[in-house]
């Protein structure tokens, strides 16, 4: 049985933690370096990605981090997770730092604030129709040529990716683990 | 809906309470300026709240505490990246109105205000944007829900440093908690009644074991350990008013509780952040108190 780490510095942990159980697999909440050892992939949830990117410096998570994704890794990005993978970000903080190693050029609440926050139904490749919840989302302007598209979505400005997946890597620009949808989680582990 | 079209939902309850979902773990900082605000954000806020004087300067003051200057919200939202709150008075739907139309990203419905209503809330369905509302009991959260907030704050006593009223209000909310999940089928009636809260949601609560939406707390917290304090009693995030910028080094602070607010369970930590930080903001003895602002709401 694979064991799948939630990066539990801030967030909505609880729920991927919830979707993970259900599915069954062993659940490990990561705060601090040592939590790493051992993990066979790794969630990153949605939350605020200035605030997780702070706590990844202070925990002492970033460096290890950075090395253990390089060496392969498997993460999952969620919303804030999928900002923190991201090779380039768009209207952040001057400063934002992310892992640049999903190869996707991101626009942060590029859907805009929360009033302009949507729910609607995205059809992933090979698993159909799927609740796509979407908080402030980040919108993913452009793709590397190693990153596929496995959704897109139309929010009156043309279709944009919005799960895409680039070997071990995988982000979503919504929120799988508001749902009580488990494919995506399913399809993550089952990759590992 | 399919998918690929353009249609979509907004202001469903869903990415109402899912944005305060994404702020669990985390600390909201009240400001006063974009400076304020900034320095929030560095520290690793995950919200500010932006407001002309900060709970303990409203205490000192006196008057009548409104909604702040459209002005000063915008300048906090072009200065930082992270979601930005405001607060309306409790009943003032035309302010709410307004903070819509700002575009902020929360609708704090404070008693740290001074109520425009002192019999209804604001019905806080018919808003796009979210609302969080205080409670000091499991009836008062229960009754902000039935209302459409989707967040729940422990009130505290604001502009205080005091943590007492904040430990009092969690307790209670917990305590409420725990006693419905015991009570046979035919308590549960009576319960509501007690509570003076809605019937559906006594029996949801009842099942679940927890509130429908995020329980974060506020008032009076103003250290790391304080933190520590409230999350260990079940807060799911906090708000920190006056603790940070009426101390004496509220860069530090900040970064602290933000620290401390991650890793509460870790009490080695929560030293390490602890060490050496200067003074915390005076803060005040509750049963000195001229006006209790967590009296207010209903």
């Amino acid at each position: 049985m694979p064991v799948v780490g939630v990066l539990a510095l801030q967030g909505d942990v609880r729920e991927h933690c919830a979707a993970l159980e259900k599915i069954g697999v062993e659940v490990r909440e990561v705060r601090v370096p040592a939590a790493l050892e051992g993990v066979d992939g790794l969630i990153f949830p949605g939350g605020e990605s200035t605030a997780i990117a702070h706590l990844l410096n202070t925990s002492g998570l970033r460096e290890g981090l950075a090395s253990s994704i390089g060496d392969g890794l498997p993460v999952f990005g969620t919303c804030a997770g999928l900002i923190l993978l991201s090779s380039k970000i768009l209207d952040g903080r001057d400063d934002q730092w992310s892992f640049s190693a999903l190869d996707v050029t991101v626009r942060r609440n590029g859907y805009g604030r929360q009033i302009a926050s949507f729910e609607t139904v995205v059809d992933i490749n090979d698993l159909g129709e799927f609740p796509g919840v979407f908080i402030r989302a980040p919108k993913i302007e452009s793709i590397g040529q190693t990153v596929s598209v496995l959704a897109t979505h139309d929010h009156g400005d043309g279709e944009h990716p919005v799960l895409v997946r680039q070997a071990n890597l995988w982000g979503c620009s919504f929120h799988p683990e508001l749902t009580i949808d488990t494919r995506l989680h399913e399809a993550f582990v089952a990759s590992l | 809906m399919t998918a690929g079209d353009f249609s979509s939902l907004v202001g469903s309850a869903r990415v109402k309470r899912g944005l305060a979902d994404m702020l669990r773990g985390g600390v909201i900082m009240d400001v006063v300026n974009p400076e304020q605000a900034r320095i929030a954000e560095d520290a690793g806020a995950v919200a500010v709240m932006a407001l002309e004087r900060v709970p303990s300067d409203i205490r000192r003051d006196g008057g009548v505490a409104r909604m702040s200057d459209p002005e000063m919200i915008k300048a906090i939202q072009e200065t930082v990246t992270i979601p930005v709150m405001a607060k309306a008075r409790i009943g003032h739907f035309a302010e709410a109105q307004i903070l819509q139309s700002l575009d902020v990203d929360y609708i704090d419905e404070s008693e740290v205000l001074t109520p425009a209503d002192e019999v209804n809330h604001i019905d806080k369905w018919p808003f796009t944007v979210p609302f969080v509302c205080g409670a000091t009991n499991l009836g008062e959260a229960l009754r902000r829900i039935s209302e459409g907030a989707c967040m729940i704050r422990s009130k505290g006593e604001a502009g205080t440093g005091n943590v007492v009223e904040a430990v009092r209000h969690l307790r209670t909310i917990f305590s409420q908690l725990r006693r419905l999940q015991t009570a046979d089928q035919e308590e549960l009636y009576a319960l509501a009644k007690d509570l003076q809260a809605p019937l559906a949601l006594v029996f949801e609560v009842a099942a679940t074991g927890t509130l429908p939406v995020p329980l974060f707390c506020a008032g009076g917290i103003s250290t790391p350990a304080d933190a520590s304090l409230v999350l260990q009693l079940g807060a799911e995030a906090v708000f920190v008013g006056s603790g940070i910028f009426k101390s004496e080094d509220p860069e530090r602070m900040a970064r602290a509780i933000v620290e401390a607010t991650t890793h509460f369970r870790d009490p080695a930590i929560v030293a390490k952040v602890s060490t050496g930080l200067g003074a915390a903001m005076k803060g005040a003895e509750t049963s000195t108190l001229d006006q209790r602002l967590a009296e207010r709401g209903w």
